[in-house]
């Protein structure tokens, strides 16, 4: 063996056999950015491009036409938009506030839902099935199915309201109840990805503190509460990450059930519909780059602010 | 630690309930794509309706959803496979050589809202001339695939024994041989659970294709709204329409359950 192997480290180490051709040689010691490279370079070109644009385009007046000339105004875009309280500063309490009431219902419930799941029993294969459903439906298509079931006329959920006596409500037509409704429809959707995650935490922890508490007198409220929530603590934190960020982003719900501009008294326009509306039904490509530099600062502070939170109760 | 006594049936309760509620609206969906419109604004009709198929005969033929359904499916296949071929070896040498900081710049993709790429697109696409083709489409559904995949095969990558590798060098494989001839093969459920993930997102994808296709690129999600007017909405074409989008994704779902559960919940046990 020693024969063979020797000259093999001379030419380029292990892996690599004396009749290698050279570009295969080349590229097995290259081969670590071999691999990445083509991902990086379309990353690259595809968003970090695009996103050093947008930066740009928020310092200058583009509007209208894609071609039209632009002129550079430093931050005049960003005074503007941040004295904004017509549009701008409502839109930020919106996402504020589906995002906080969305993810508040979502990791409640989807911890509620987990824990009922916890143990096996008979039949959890269909259950299981049950909450992929709303998971993988098309959200364009969920919008437009709670559509049709909040409306005020013909939907069903004025038809149940109706037998339990009490009156038809205006759901997403109503400029106040639209944005709950929006919320109500992000957690029948999402509640299950929580579920899932949350379920896959229970069912890695080990069974011996839950014994230990059993042990010592602990009421199942004390368990859940002192053992199960602490060990549990970095996935639910988890949960909140990733469905906080795309809860920010929510969109097609948000289209599907009130069009353009989030209705016409913008009941559910969110920063994201907000920006959306500027780019493309506007073409007021310069504001709307800046509302979504300050949308994308956003969301990096809290998602900062929770990595920090979740590195804390990891020590 | 079963549980036992009253909880028992408390607990029966609860999963019904869960289950109804999350089942039921789809169902109801369903049904009212099998209802005549003047059935659907009958109230009283709810369940008692007789079931017609011309819904599905408007958006299958009047509404050309046989060109749309193509769409999809060619974007959603080849945005997948092309974020595959890009994704899986980006992901082995991240997982491989550690390259956090690398593997933080794709996943930054999961993060941007979508509106702030679709701008500076738009503008280039359109300068090219390349607006409501299927190049830029895919492309922009790579960018929703892409960073899924690399999310997932890196976890995947990370949990398969190195020394396998190592093993295969030993027998005279060359680096790259050694990828393709052992850890491709193993990795095989990891990339179906990329793959399939990456199909669905793709397939739901609503925004890009809203901007990017035209009349005959538009994508499922983008011609549901045909049945939305001003004025009127047409319920049960609506409803037909919805569930050709969402139906298919729902029975590929049940099959490969196990795939979908495990991509949704990559990487959020371990710290």
């Amino acid at each position: 063996m020693s024969t063979v192997t020797t000259p093999t480290r001379a030419a380029g180490g292990v892996g690599v056999m004396p009749d290698t051709p050279g570009w295969a040689r080349w590229a097995n010691a290259h081969r670590k950015w071999l691999f990445a490279a083509p991902a990086m370079a379309f990353v690259a070109v595809l968003i970090v491009f695009p996103l050093a644009w947008t930066g740009y385009l928020s310092l200058t007046d583009a509007e209208g036409s894609v071609r039209a000339e632009s002129e550079f105004v430093g931050f005049r875009n960003y005074l503007d938009v941040l004295s904004d309280t017509d549009r701008f500063w409502p839109a930020v309490g919106r996402t504020a506030t589906f995002t906080l009431a969305a993810l508040l219902f979502e990791v409640v419930l989807g911890m509620a839902i987990a824990l009922l799941l916890w143990r096996p029993f008979k039949g959890e294969k269909w259950v299981r099935v049950a909450i992929l459903m709303p998971l993988v439906a098309t959200p364009v298509a969920v919008g437009m199915m709670w559509r049709l079931i909040f409306d005020p006329n013909i939907g069903l959920a004025n038809q149940v309201l109706g037998w339990i006596g009490i009156g038809p409500q205006p759901w997403l037509a109503g400029q106040h109840t639209a944005l709950p409704t929006t919320i109500f429809i992000d957690v029948w959707q999402w509640t299950p990805m929580v579920v899932l995650i949350l379920l896959a935490g229970l069912t890695s922890l080990s069974d011996e503190p839950q014994e230990a508490a059993l042990i010592d007198g602990a009421s199942t409220w004390q368990r859940f509460r002192h053992v199960t929530l602490p060990l549990l603590m970095p996935t639910v934190l988890v949960a909140i990450l990733l469905r906080g960020i795309d809860a920010l982003k929510t969109f097609d719900i948000l289209y599907a059930t009130k069009g353009r501009g989030g209705g016409s008294f913008h009941e559910v326009e969110t920063l994201n519909v907000y920006a959306y509306g500027l780019s493309f039904d506007y073409n007021e490509y310069g504001v709307s780059s800046t509302v979504l530099i300050l949308f994308f600062l956003i969301i990096i502070g809290s998602m900062w602010a929770l990595t920090a939170r979740r590195k804390e109760a990891q020590r | 630690m079963r549980p036992r006594g009253p909880y028992k049936v408390f607990r029966v309760v609860a999963l019904v309930v869960v289950v109804l509620s999350l089942t039921a609206p789809l169902l109801w969906m369903i049904a009212a794509s099998f209802k005549t419109n003047v059935d659907i604004y009958d109230t009283g009709k709810a369940l008692a309706f007789s079931p017609t198929l011309d819904n599905y005969a408007t958006v299958l033929q009047q509404a050309n959803y046989v060109q749309f359904i193509g769409n999809s499916l060619w974007v959603a296949l080849a945005a997948t496979v092309a974020s595959l071929i890009l994704g899986v070896p980006a992901a082995y040498s991240m997982s491989r050589f550690n390259m956090r900081k690398s593997a933080l710049v794709v996943l930054m993709a999961r993060v941007i809202p979508g509106v702030s790429l679709l701008v500076p697109w738009y503008y280039v696409f359109s300068n090219l001339k390349m607006v409501g083709g299927f190049g830029v489409l895919i492309l922009s559904h790579m960018f929703v695939s892409l960073p899924l995949i690399v999310y997932i095969m890196m976890g995947y990558f990370d949990g398969l024994p190195e020394e396998l590798e190592e093993a295969a060098l030993v027998d005279g494989l060359t680096h790259i041989g050694a990828f393709r001839r052992i850890t491709l093969p193993l990795s095989v459920p990891g990339v179906a659970t990329a793959g399939i993930l990456s199909f669905i997102f793709s397939w739901n994808n609503f925004m890009f294709a809203l901007v990017l296709s035209d009349a005959h690129t538009k994508t499922l999600p983008v011609a549901i709204f045909d049945f939305v007017g001003y004025a009127s909405i047409d319920w049960g074409g609506l409803m037909a329409a919805a569930t050709v989008v969402t139906l298919p994704i729902m029975v590929i779902a049940l099959f490969v359950q196990k795939y979908v559960v495990s991509g949704l919940t990559a990487g959020a046990t371990k710290g």
